[in-house]
């Protein structure tokens, strides 16, 4: 594998607002560049205007990357070895078995088999290279795709909002990208995306200066571009402690489990198991077997936040950029424009807040969210981190002078406070009802686990109650509306005012009993919309109506109370 | 009813009901879909004659519940659901146990659709839906009158056409 040094990442090419953009990547791949490229890798364009350089192909239409049908080949190969490679053992076991002649055939038949799969995947992978051809021209970025069937997609420029940069280990060795353009529109399912795999590296940075660089107003003064958060290592802390290391220890454990039964050695995997705790007693074997799940979760955690995050930073780039690149093996450059940006969010997973930490995801438009390959890191700006990082990071993101998250919110009436009390208890008792009355009709034992868990669940689901309640706030700063909620995920979203596009005043009858009313303020951006759950009738309303002058004023009138019988 | 007094302000309701006809609307809706089960439940403990006890009282249950919740409920969502059309603004008041308030700025208004289901063609009967930018932000005024949608729907139409902005 390449070696990580800080340099290695996606987007070292020189900057194409200062230099040429075909300029070779100068040696970040280990792979040597070829000269015969087909010209489209070495287009001189000496400025990102608006025209790609004519000079590959008529009209202006490119090609992707020669060394697609390589790595077609590359990936066909490794394909039919995975598939390939239990067979194999198959037959060799059944050889030990003793079936000689269609042992031999068997193993006579599987290279060529797998020869045959990998020039299949080569000859494919050369006609969809010949097939596939795309264009970026002055009103339209164009995609002709497809083996069998002519696939056309076009993109209007000027809604294109993202252009990403992926490059798995396989297209980095080969010096390759992934590049996805998109308008982050939601309507029209897929079709809102072009994707170009593979293209060259420096290609790959040429399409994206040159599609996301327009309209560069004079950027308001005080936030000069540049690097607004970079990586510290000692971020790292905060890994083991996010909900990935049980998920990730459970999984391991499985995963050993199913790996043992194809082989058809799970019963000898636990006789072994046993074997190691033979002397000692159940509980401390659990905890133990516990422990050691855990623990490799927690390794599953840090390897994956290195990989995730290794070489993170976000800059802010001329043109009113978010540029977010990070990544040890697969790097990627996500881009969100300045303007799409509606607010952040603040995000404090249960562990992370213990600790003192926070994640800040972007509140954008146009990022798509049912993204099947990486949806929810598109919109994080900055790993889990302290939480002044945070906050600064989120103030500078928003160019504001202080963070908007870190404002003092209203809290919310006590008797939300009751709700979420009865909520808690009614969760936590009716588990222990259940194993009760099943422990009343059949046995006994049920009665002691019934004990049990109300022990532990009661004080625990309490617990999670008056944290939620703390949590809950809500209250205007500057242009910001902030609204906050959640134990076990704290989420503090600071939404820009002029975003909210409409209000949603619920209440349930039980609310109305108590003066609450949940406000949902209605935008753009991330999810959609964004709650104070279960504030103050009147004080909520007035909250909502100062949020967006103008828009709820005319429908309120003065009340006697909170409760309004239909 | 327990309050917390002193609040200074609420939400209004809306100026306009919805069409008279809208309450026999939810009837039939609420008919058919109590007939289903009921039927399905009747003529099965019609059939099978050592079920019977299992399955007409369940029948019966439904089909009281079906029919008070046909009678009830209409007349309630009625007396509640409303809708007004500002210069500004799309209003509408929604629900009876839950209730819901929507508020839709007439600058961030992206489409207005009306939708005319099988029901609703029987009864005259029409929705408009005026969708923002958000995911989340749709208003729906279901059970008009259906000329009355249509003139809704086009007034809407022009006033968001002469209101500047991208709506977002």
């Amino acid at each position: 594998m390449t070696a990580p040094h800080p340099g290695d990442g996606l987007g070292d090419t020189p900057r194409l607002d200062t230099g040429p953009p075909g300029a070779p990547a100068g040696g970040t791949g280990p792979a040597p560049r070829p000269g015969a490229g087909g010209g489209d890798l070495t287009v001189p364009v000496s400025e990102p205007g608006p025209v790609a350089g004519a000079e590959p192909g008529p009209d202006g239409w490119l090609r992707l990357h020669p060394r697609a049908v390589l790595l077609a080949t590359l990936v066909t190969a490794g394909v039919a070895a995975g598939a390939g490679f239990p067979v194999l053992l198959g037959l060799a076991g059944a050889g030990w078995a003793g079936h000689g002649s269609g042992r031999l055939l068997g193993l006579a038949l599987l290279p060529a088999g797998f020869a045959l799969a990998v020039a299949s995947g080569a000859v494919a992978g050369r006609v969809r290279w010949n097939r596939t051809r795309y264009r970026i021209g002055p009103e339209r970025a164009e995609l002709h795709s497809g083996i069998l069937l002519v696939k056309r997609r076009s993109l209007a420029r000027e809604r294109i909002r993202t252009v990403d940069l992926v490059a798995p280990p396989l297209l980095r060795v080969l010096g390759l990208v992934k590049v996805r353009i998109g308008t982050g529109e939601h309507t029209g399912g897929g079709e809102s995306t072009l994707e170009l795999m593979p293209v060259g590296r420096a290609e790959g940075e040429r399409l994206r200066a040159l599609l996301l660089d327009r309209d560069r107003g004079p950027a308001p003064a005080g936030h000069p571009d540049g690097t607004l958060a970079a990586l510290d290592p000692r971020w790292i802390r905060y890994a083991p402690v996010s909900f990935l290391a049980p998920v990730l220890g459970g999984a391991a454990a499985g995963g050993v489990m199913q790996v043992s039964e194809w082989f058809g050695a799970q019963s000898e995997v636990i006789d072994w198991v046993g074997e190691r705790f033979r002397d000692t007693p159940v509980l401390w074997m659990v905890l133990a077997l516990a422990a050691i799940a855990l623990l490799t979760g927690v390794v599953g955690a840090l390897g994956l936040w290195v990989e995730m995050w290794w070489n993170y930073r976000l800059d802010r780039e001329p043109g009113g950029t978010l540029r977010v690149r990070r990544g040890l093996f697969t790097a990627r450059s996500l881009s969100l424009e300045e303007r799409r940006l509606r607010g952040v969010e603040l995000v404090e997973p249960l562990g992370a807040r213990l600790c003192g930490a926070a994640r800040v995801d972007a509140v954008a438009t146009g990022i798509a969210e049912d993204d099947e390959d990486k949806h929810a890191d598109h919109k994080t700006l900055l790993p889990v981190a302290p939480r002044a990082v945070a906050d600064q990071v989120a103030a500078r993101v928003l160019r504001e002078a202080v963070p908007p998250t870190g404002a003092l919110l209203t809290a919310h009436p006590p008797a939300a406070r009751a709700r979420r009390v009865r909520w808690a208890l009614g969760a936590a008792l009716i588990p222990v009802a259940v194993l009760a009355l099943l422990g009343a009709l059949l046995t006994d034992v049920l009665l002691y686990v019934a004990g049990g868990c109300a022990v532990v669940l009661v004080p625990v689901a309490l617990l999670l109650a008056r944290d939620g309640y703390r949590s809950l706030g809500h209250g205007l700063t500057g242009d910001y509306l902030v609204v906050r909620h959640g134990s076990v995920r704290r989420s503090t979203v600071a939404l820009r005012r002029e975003g909210v596009i409409g209000w949603v005043v619920k209440q349930s009858w039980f609310q109305r009993r108590a003066g609450l009313v949940t406000l949902t303020a209605t935008t753009a951006a991330g999810s959609g919309a964004y709650h104070a759950f279960d504030a103050g009738t009147g004080e909520g309303l007035e909250f909502a109506a100062g949020a967006v002058p103008g828009l709820l004023e005319p429908f309120l009138e003065p009340g006697p109370g909170a409760g309004t019988s239909g | 009813m327990t309050t917390t007094g002193g609040d200074a302000v609420r939400l209004r309701p809306p100026n306009n009901r919805l069409d008279g006809r809208a309450v026999r609307w939810w009837r039939t809706q609420w008919l058919l879909v109590f007939l289903g089960p009921v039927a399905v439940l009747a003529v099965l403990g019609a059939l099978i004659a050592p079920a019977r006890s299992w399955l007409l009282p369940p029948a019966g249950a439904l089909a009281v519940l079906g029919a008070a919740g046909t009678v009830l409920f209409p007349r309630w969502w009625y007396g509640f659901h409303r809708w007004e059309v500002t210069e500004d603004a799309v209003y509408v008041r929604t629900g009876w146990l839950w209730q819901e308030w929507r508020i839709a700025p007439m600058s961030r208004i992206q489409t207005v659709d009306t939708v005319r289901g099988p029901l609703q063609q029987a009864f005259g009967l029409a929705t408009v839906t005026v969708t923002t930018a958000s995911a989340r932000g749709a208003v729906r005024i279901a059970g008009l009158d259906h000329g009355l949608a249509a003139d809704l729907a086009e007034r809407l139409t022009r006033i968001t056409r002469d209101t500047p902005g991208d709506a977002t």
